[in-house]
């Protein structure tokens, strides 16, 4: 016991230094979690997908749309409980900020919201928007940030489809099952897209942007996905289906530099704080050099001395690293909501908290190793005479 | 009277360790923050090197990219008759007509393909890029399946050597050059015979059109002119603005990203500084107190102090650009949001990026050292003296 009391006692002995140290552990600590925070929100598409669930589009590229009638031939493959279209619409709120940015989707009004039982709707709000040509249902996210309420016309542009300004009534908000739902989101009717195409550009009308496709047993998604694209093999448009998992990896793998840039600097944020730590605790255990030969001299054994330095070192990263991981959380939330709809989700996962402190142990351990051997090894007599 | 500078120095090399440490933690910032400044420069460098302010580019009205316009061809005809438009020795107008489309490719040593853009022109459009040439190989015949591939794309992607196949629009395509653009977009783009290509993707309008202006001061006048004009509802950019535009999301958040990442490990590099510099007052109290009485002035004593902490920083500034100016062999090829493709660029070290690099270090080098150095200079020369 007295071990510990004397650890403690000696980190207060120098209440500036260690202060110091303490807050740049804090500050490491809290980035690394927030930059794993981040690498986890771009995967935050792929988390939320589901096994029971396709994505059918054209071969060549997402950029190419199939047409609307496949629709009809999927539905008949066996395994196939429903299908519904999706094109994505690029619309433009306001400006292309990062901060106004959201997703909108032209979708099969009718199964869209049966397809996706992980988005919370009200059944009168629903019923409402199926009933409302130009209605369009918001997700809780971009609701909350733009104070959208049922019944507010929702201007926007499309850089894609062109048409001037596109309105669109609120007619329900989307709530997110937990957290891992992304909520950022607009959906309205994709036969109100098909309609004003037909009047304006008759050429880019009945087209869909991807299928999405339920199937009743996620185990036959391999066999179902082949049967799909062979029913198009040959045709103007093949068919590339995938699981809804593989779909998103897919669109993080296209960014995937950015994600290893970031994944690397988190740990180079940990490198930093090690050498303050390691610099810190060398500087410590140099100018008690005396002191030690003190307790060797009284019989102390070289481990005791050496289990001081590490002690005081881990004491401190413990410290730190508390702190520096309590302090995530709120600043997690504040970052969310600073950020916008940039990242949809945001949450501090289980295995993000667990590598803070993994990283705040090590930091502790090696920072200590080095000059805990040296202090050790010191001959006695050397160390009585070493003035600091 | 001044502390030599000699003095200044030796105390730094006497505690090799903690100096070595401390300049390491700010070399691993300052490393961070010059790699982010290079990669935004780079970035830059490769769009605005895209294009020459000589050539016009015309897109559909209120289309952000290529991929989403579309010219039709009579209104492409219109635009070859425009009285600014350059005309070759042979009296035909300077204008290419082109179509933009993305496939998918996969990545070197990994599986998941990636948008890549193909892009078909005639063979004037290689003329009116001069900073394109050829590297390997030849240059693809008109009216043939031949396809050359940029040096980003051979380097980066599987299956794209001269003499290989590559298969997309329900036709084989079969590489037989490799071009180098010049650090440019044009890098990262595969390029093929424009009718070729629009029967292939079964297209009836072209991307977009480029044209050489007789005189890049006319641009002005064309711009008045395509406004002017019922049949061409088209918008026309310079070719550097419109590439810059391309990337604005991009550069944006890696900007973001970058500054944000520093300040924080700045936080901590300074801390360090700061934890060595009051550990340096500690141990030379008496150092102080001697020097006092010597005569030299409190000022004298802040400013050695200070040049201390600013040299340690100098070092660790040295140390992290010398680092981050190996990334320049490095390119990174990510997704471009704007334009749904894969574009490839490098890190670019300009000595505007060297100055503000090394501006930040000495800056963390004066905060760190700012507080220490003042408790230096309000030491007691008695108090001091006695201390040792």
């Amino acid at each position: 016991m007295y071990y510990l009391r004397l650890v403690f006692k000696n980190i207060f002995r120098h209440r500036l230094r260690s202060l110091l140290t303490i807050v740049g552990l804090v500050v490491a600590i809290l980035a690394f979690g927030l930059l794993q925070t981040v690498v986890n929100a771009w995967y935050a598409g792929a988390d939320m997908a589901s096994a029971n669930r396709l994505i059918t589009r054209n071969a060549t590229s997402l950029v190419f749309p199939m047409p609307a009638y496949y629709r009809e031939r999927i539905k008949a493959i066996d395994g196939v409980t429903a299908v519904a279209i999706s094109n994505w619409f690029g619309g433009v709120y306001k400006d292309q900020s990062f901060k106004n940015f959201f997703a909108t989707f032209a979708v099969d009004h009718d199964v869209f919201f049966d397809l996706y039982p992980e988005f919370r709707v009200k059944p009168d709000e629903l019923l409402a928007f199926k009933k409302d040509q130009r209605g369009c249902m918001v997700g809780r996210l971009i609701a909350d940030q733009h104070g959208f309420k049922v019944g507010d016309v929702i201007p926007m542009t499309s850089p894609i489809y062109g048409g001037g300004t596109w309105e669109f009534t609120v007619r329900g908000i989307y709530e997110p099952k937990d957290e891992t739902t992304v909520t950022r989101q607009l959906y309205f009717h994709w036969d109100y897209l098909n309609e004003q195409m037909k009047k304006r550009f008759p050429k880019r009308a009945e087209y869909a942007g991807v299928f999405i496709v339920q199937i009743a047993d996620g185990s036959r998604a391999a066999e179902i996905s082949q049967a799909i694209d062979k029913e198009f093999r040959n045709s103007l448009a093949e068919t590339l289906t995938e699981t809804e998992k593989a779909f998103s990896l897919g669109f993080v793998a296209q960014t995937e530099a950015i994600v290893t840039a970031v994944k690397i600097v988190s740990f180079v944020v940990i490198v930093i704080i090690f050498a303050v730590v390691a610099n810190t605790m060398a500087m410590t255990a140099r100018e008690r050099l005396a002191e030690y030969a003190t307790l060797k001299a009284l019989g102390f054994p070289p481990v005791f001395v050496a289990m001081l330095i590490v002690g005081e070192s881990l004491m401190i990263s413990a410290l730190g690293g508390g702190i520096g991981i309590a302090l995530t959380f709120p600043v997690a939330a504040g970052f969310k909501s600073a950020m916008g709809s940039m990242f949809p989700v945001f949450h501090v996962t289980g295995q993000t908290v667990a590598l803070q402190a993994l990283a705040a142990a090590s930091v502790g351990l090696l920072a200590g190793i080095v000059p805990s051997i040296r202090a050790a090894n010191v001959k006695i007599v050397e160390g009585l005479r070493f003035a600091g | 009277m001044k502390i030599p500078l000699s003095y200044i120095f030796r105390n730094l090399w006497t505690r090799k360790l903690t100096t070595a440490l401390t300049a390491g933690g700010m070399a691993l910032v300052v490393f961070v923050f010059a790699a982010v400044l290079m990669l935004d420069a780079g970035l830059r460098k490769t769009l605005v090197s895209t294009g020459t302010f000589d050539n016009a580019i015309f897109l559909r009205q209120s289309s952000q990219t290529e991929i989403q316009s579309a010219v039709y061809r009579d209104q492409a005809s219109l635009l070859e008759t425009l009285p600014e438009v350059a005309r070759g020795l042979d009296g035909f107008p300077l204008v290419s007509k082109e179509t933009l489309v993305l496939t998918q490719i996969p990545k070197r040593g990994s599986d998941k393909p990636q948008n890549v853009v193909v892009r078909g022109l005639p063979p004037l459009g290689i003329e009116l890029r001069p900073q394109v040439h050829i590297v390997d190989g030849r240059w693809f015949r008109a009216g043939t399946s031949e396809i050359v591939v940029g040096r980003s794309i051979s380097e980066g992607f599987e299956g794209v050597g001269v003499g290989e196949r590559l298969r997309f629009a329900q036709r084989e395509w079969t590489v037989v050059g490799v071009f180098d653009g010049g650090k440019s977009g044009f890098d990262s783009e595969i390029w093929g015979d424009v009718e070729q290509m629009m029967q292939a993707f079964r297209r009836t309008a072209y991307s977009s059109v480029i044209a050489r202006m007789q005189d890049r001061a006319d641009f002005p006048r064309l711009l008045d002119e395509i406004s002017g004009d019922q049949r061409l509802i088209l918008d026309v950019k310079q070719e550097p603005l419109f590439y810059e535009e391309q990337s604005k999301q991009l550069s944006t958040f890696i900007s973001i990203l970058g500054i944000t990442l520093s300040v924080i490990f700045s936080i901590g590099a300074m801390i360090g500084a700061m934890i060595t510099m009051y550990a340096a007052v500690a141990n030379r109290t008496g150092e102080i107190g001697t020097l006092r009485a010597l005569g030299f002035r409190r000022v004298s004593i802040l400013a050695a102090f200070l040049m201390e902490s600013v040299l340690l920083a100098l070092v660790g500034g040295a140390v992290g650009l010398l680092l981050a100016s190996f990334l320049q062999a490095f390119t990174i090829t990510t997704m471009n949001w704007q334009s749904f493709s894969q574009l490839a660029f490098g890190f670019d070290l300009t000595p505007k990026i060297v100055l503000v690099t090394m501006l930040f270090s000495v800056f963390m080098g004066l905060v760190g050292g700012f507080l220490p150095s003042l408790r230096a200079a309000r030491l007691e020369i008695v108090d001091s003296l006695r201390a040792a």
